[in-house]
C-alpha cells in the first residue's frame, strides 16, 4: 500500500508540473493555445487518473491490466502517440504552405525584374530620342 | 499563334544549362524556355539567364517536384497553351520536342505525350539508364499499364510534354519527391489521355542524378506507396470552386 501511495504522488506530481508547465508556456505566449489544447487535455485526463485511484482500477482491471499504475502509462502512451501524429500532419502542412510560398516568390520575383527592365527600357527610350533632336541641325 | 514553354528544372547544373537552354532556342525555337533552379547553390541561375532564358529562382531546394510544378504555375499565369518539361542536364534532346508536338496535335483528344526510351525495342542506342534501374522501370511500367489501361514503357521519364489542361493540373497539384510516376496516376485520375513517342536519351553531362544508389530503395518504395494510396484517393485534387488545398488551421 505504501508503495501505491508513493507511485500515486509521483504520478500527481508529474502530471501536474507538466499541466502547468504548458499552462506557462501558453501565457508566455510561447506556446500557441491550437497546440497546447492537446497537451492540456491528456495532462488533465493523467493528473485526474492519478488522483481519482478508484477509476484507474476500475479501467485497469475492465481493459486486463493488473497493476494498476501500468494503466496510466498505458493512457500516456496513447497520448503521447496521437501527439506525434498531430505533429507529423502539422509538420506536413507547413512544408506544403512553405512550397507554395517558395513558389509564389520565385514567380513574384521573376515578375517583378522583368517589369523592372522593361521600365529601365523605357526610361532609356524617350532620353535617345531627346538626344536625336537635339542633335539635329 | 499558340505560345509553347519548355520548362527546366535545374540544380546545380551549372555546367549543363547553357548549352541546355541554347539547344533548345537552336533545335526548338518556338518554345519559350523557363529555368526553375531549384535553390542551387552554384551559378545556375545566372548562366541560364544569360543563355537567354526565363528563369525562376527557389529561394531553397523543393525537389524536382516542386520546381516543376512552379513552371506549371509560371505556364498557367502566362497563358501557354503547351508545356513540356526538359531535364537541366542535357539528357533530353530538344531535337525531339518537334516529334512530341506533333503527336500531341495530331489527335485532340490526347492531354500529354511522354518520350519513352524503351518505346522502340529494337532501338538499344541511346541512354537506357543502368541495368538495376531498368528493373525498377520495368515493374513500375507493369504496374502503370495496368492502372492506366494503355502500355507505360517508360514511366520515369521526364520528357514530357502536355496541353492546357494538363498545365492547369499539374499547376495546383503535382506531387513531391519523385514526380513522374506519380504524375501519370494523377493525370489518369483527371481522364487525361497520354501517349508515348520513342526517342533517345543522352548520358547527363554534369551534376548528379536527384536519385543516388542508396536512394533507389527508398524511391521504390514510397513511389510505390503514392501510387497506391493515390488510387484510392477518390478526388486527387481539389477542382474548381472547392475548398483551397492549403489553409491555416483554426481547430487542433
Amino acid at each position: 500500500m505504501e508503495m501505491g501511495l508513493r507511485i500515486q504522488l509521483v504520478a500527481i506530481v508529474v502530471a501536474g508540473g507538466l499541466f502547468f508547465l504548458v499552462f506557462e508556456l501558453v501565457r508566455r505566449k510561447r506556446l500557441m493555445e491550437r497546440y497546447a489544447l492537446l497537451w492540456l487535455f491528456s495532462t488533465i485526463v493523467l493528473l485526474g487518473l492519478a488522483v481519482w485511484k478508484d477509476l484507474l482500477v476500475t479501467i485497469s482491471t475492465a481493459v486486463g491490466i493488473y497493476y494498476a499504475p501500468s494503466a496510466l502509462f498505458a493512457v500516456a502512451l496513447g497520448f503521447i502517440l496521437v501527439l506525434l501524429l498531430h505533429f507529423s500532419l502539422v509538420i506536413s502542412r507547413l512544408a506544403d504552405q512553405n512550397k507554395v510560398l517558395a513558389q509564389k516568390l520565385s514567380l513574384l520575383q521573376q515578375r517583378v525584374e522583368s517589369l523592372e527592365s522593361r521600365e529601365a527600357e523605357n526610361a532609356e527610350a524617350p532620353r535617345t530620342s531627346r538626344a536625336e533632336i537635339g542633335s539635329l541641325p | 499563334m499558340t505560345k509553347l514553354l519548355a520548362i527546366v528544372p535545374a540544380y546545380n547544373e551549372a555546367g549543363a544549362i547553357a548549352s541546355t537552354v541554347s539547344e533548345l532556342h537552336v533545335h526548338a525555337p518556338e518554345f519559350d524556355v523557363l529555368v526553375v533552379d531549384d535553390g542551387s547553390t552554384d551559378d545556375t541561375a545566372r548562366c541560364a539567364r544569360r543563355a537567354g532564358a526565363t528563369v525562376l529562382q527557389l529561394p531553397f531546394n523543393l525537389g524536382i517536384g516542386g520546381a516543376v510544378q512552379c513552371g506549371y504555375q509560371y505556364a498557367l499565369d502566362h497563358g501557354y497553351q503547351v508545356a513540356v518539361q526538359v531535364d537541366g542536364d542535357g539528357q533530353h534532346d530538344p531535337r525531339y520536342l518537334r516529334e512530341l508536338l506533333e503527336h500531341l496535335r495530331s489527335d485532340p483528344n490526347l492531354n500529354m505525350v511522354t518520350g519513352s526510351r524503351f518505346l522502340d525495342a529494337t532501338d538499344k542506342d541511346g541512354y537506357r539508364s543502368s541495368a538495376s534501374r531498368r528493373i525498377g522501370i520495368r515493374i513500375f511500367s507493369r504496374i502503370l499499364s495496368r492502372i492506366v489501361g494503355r502500355p507505360i514503357t517508360d514511366p520515369t521519364s521526364g520528357l514530357r510534354m502536355t496541353d492546357r489542361r494538363g498545365i492547369e493540373l499539374f499547376a495546383r497539384d503535382y506531387p513531391h519527391d519523385y514526380p513522374e510516376v506519380e504524375a501519370l496516376v494523377l493525370s489518369h485520375a483527371h481522364r487525361m489521355v497520354g501517349d508515348e513517342v520513342p526517342v533517345r536519351m543522352r548520358a547527363r553531362v554534369t551534376g548528379r542524378s536527384s536519385i543516388g544508389s542508396t536512394q533507389s530503395v527508398y524511391y521504390m518504395v514510397k513511389v510505390l506507396l503514392a501510387v497506391i494510396v493515390g488510387m484510392l484517393r477518390t478526388r486527387p485534387s481539389i477542382e474548381a470552386g472547392e475548398a483551397a488545398p492549403v489553409h491555416a488551421e483554426h481547430g487542433l
